[in-house]
């Protein structure tokens, strides 16, 4: 995966401390945070550049996550570049504000470290936190990898800031399997980093005296639906723009983004959906398999929002059988975050494959090669006598 | 039952005419929403007890307090949504100059 660039340092770097040194090379104006297990190494790490002067950023320690994006708020509608990180209950008690910071368009990136919601109280990764700020309007972005964390804040920005866009990115981790595990990293020289996000545009800036605004003003019925429409579109239109900025992260690193990845997908009869770190294990899945000569392939999901529904319809053409992974559940619902919304995407497809979800990994449990091994397993069956069985199961849970 | 047609919002902004983020750029538009139909009570204002120290204008939180020539002269019943903090703070005794009626109509 790392190739040997001439312009890049490979260092060790885990998760958070990749999602740090990213944050270290943007410089933001402003960053306002509160620490939460298991990003709590993102704001020591970065607490610790600004106390040593090594970046020109104006640290803000507040009280409570809702303090922290309140304050992001404010310096963005400043015309700052802002950065934030949190986790879990972080993230739940942020919820009234995230909504705030995509309605007034506000671009700040947010590092997120995926972590279970409780009770009971668990420290470790699921993806019930970002799931349930899903529909929020943040662009969110899923990390396999440190290495990823990195790539991706530092495009958050860019993203973000695009003026067909401005809108809020979240940069999801999981939680310990990502945010702590010691990878190698490729990291771009400190002058490249900046070349490359340039400087913020400030489309929203109240400190300019000379084209005074007011924000967060009231919308009753007869303006608000606008509004709220506008900000969707910006946010189905970010899709463009994230798969440009991923080219040009390409060119300059070798590591080209869009908003899914495939791994030997192109004459696979049956695939596994997933995102994140799970996604690193089923590849691992994938090639032990194809050694058997079984065709088995990967759509890994970057992007859950902007959902890429029409990469996903277009890259399954062929398959026969897929299985999605959801780190998160739906309680009630006839299905799982990504299963629903994969199945919304392909119920128009032509020759539409079956599709059946499986909930895996909640409160930070392993996924096992095995278990992935066995969702192919299944996929297969499926295929040879079209019986579909349960939409829905739980990987690796003891049941009755 | 008749289904009537709401055309008065025919001329609001569609979806890519609203302002990024829902900003403000035309500052000072609140005197174009016209409050004064929330008042369920009103503030009368009798000039002959007034001593002009302003408290009154100081403290209305929609600056319905009129003022002539540095003086307070009358109510700006169009803004004004009754909420009495002019009387409360009118310190004018034993006659004060700033008192509430019950209802909203002048």
């Amino acid at each position: 995966m790392v190739k040997e660039m001439v312009k890049s340092t490979v260092v060790g770097l885990t998760g958070d401390g990749a999602a740090a040194d990213a944050m270290l090379q943007i410089d933001p104006d402003v960053v306002a945070a509160y620490p939460i297990t298991p990003q709590t190494e993102i704001v020591e790490r970065f607490a610790e550049y600004v106390a040593n002067g090594r970046v020109n950023t104006e640290f803000v320690a507040v009280e409570s996550e809702h303090s922290a994006l309140s304050a992001c708020c404010g310096a963005s509608a400043a015309g700052a570049r802002v950065i934030t990180c949190t986790s879990s209950q972080g993230l739940a008690l942020m919820h009234e504000m995230l909504y705030i910071t995509s309605g007034n368009r506000l671009p700040i990136v947010m590092p997120m470290v995926n972590r279970t919601l409780s009770a009971p109280i668990n420290i470790h990764g699921d993806h019930s936190d970002s799931m349930g700020s899903r529909d929020a309007g943040w662009i969110q972005l899923f990390c396999m990898d440190a290495q990823e964390v990195y790539d991706n804040t530092i495009q958050a920005v860019r993203i973000a800031e695009h003026p067909d866009v401005h809108l809020p990115v979240m940069v999801c981790l999981d939680g310990f399997q990502v945010s702590h595990d010691m990878e190698w990293v490729e990291m771009l020289p400190d002058e490249e980093v900046k070349k490359f996000i340039g400087q913020t545009p400030g489309i929203i800036n109240m400190l300019d005296k000379d084209n005074p605004i007011n924000i967060g003003g009231l919308a009753l019925p007869p303006v608000f639906f606008e509004h709220k429409v506008s900000m969707i579109r910006a946010l189905e239109g970010s899709a463009n723009i994230i798969r440009q900025i991923g080219a040009e992260w390409g060119e300059l690193t070798g590591r080209a983004y869009g908003l899914i990845e495939t791994h030997r997908l192109e004459d696979a009869e049956v695939a596994i959906i997933a995102t994140s770190g799970a996604a690193g294990t089923t590849r691992c899945v994938v090639d032990a398999l194809r050694d058997e000569g079984r065709k088995v392939g990967l759509l890994r999901l970057r992007a859950y929002r902007p959902f890429p529904a029409e990469d996903i319809a277009a890259a399954l053409k062929g398959v026969k059988a897929v299985a999605v992974l959801d780190r998160a559940a739906s309680p009630g619902a006839p299905g799982a975050p990504i299963l629903s919304d994969v199945r919304t995407a392909l119920y128009d497809a032509a020759d539409r494959p079956k599709v059946v979800g499986y909930v895996f990994g909640l409160g930070g449990r392993d996924l096992s090669l095995d278990q992935v091994a066995s969702v192919y397993e299944r996929l297969e069956h499926i295929v040879q006598t079209g019986e579909v069985g349960p939409a829905l199961s739980y990987l690796g849970l003891r049941d009755d | 039952m008749k289904i009537r047609r709401i055309e008065d919002l025919a001329e609001m902004p569609t979806v890519s005419q609203v302002p990024l983020g829902g900003i403000l750029v035309n500052l000072g538009n609140a005197v174009n929403y016209r409050t004064g139909s929330w008042r369920t009570q009103r503030p009368i204002l009798n000039l002959a007890a007034c001593t002009n120290c302003l408290l009154c204008w100081v403290n209305c939180p929609d600056g319905s307090i009129v003022l002539n020539d540095g003086k307070v002269s009358a109510i700006d019943e169009a803004h004004c949504k009754g909420c009495g903090i002019c009387a409360q703070v009118c310190p004018t005794r034993p006659t004060k100059a700033m008192t509430m009626a019950q209802g909203g109509e002048y």
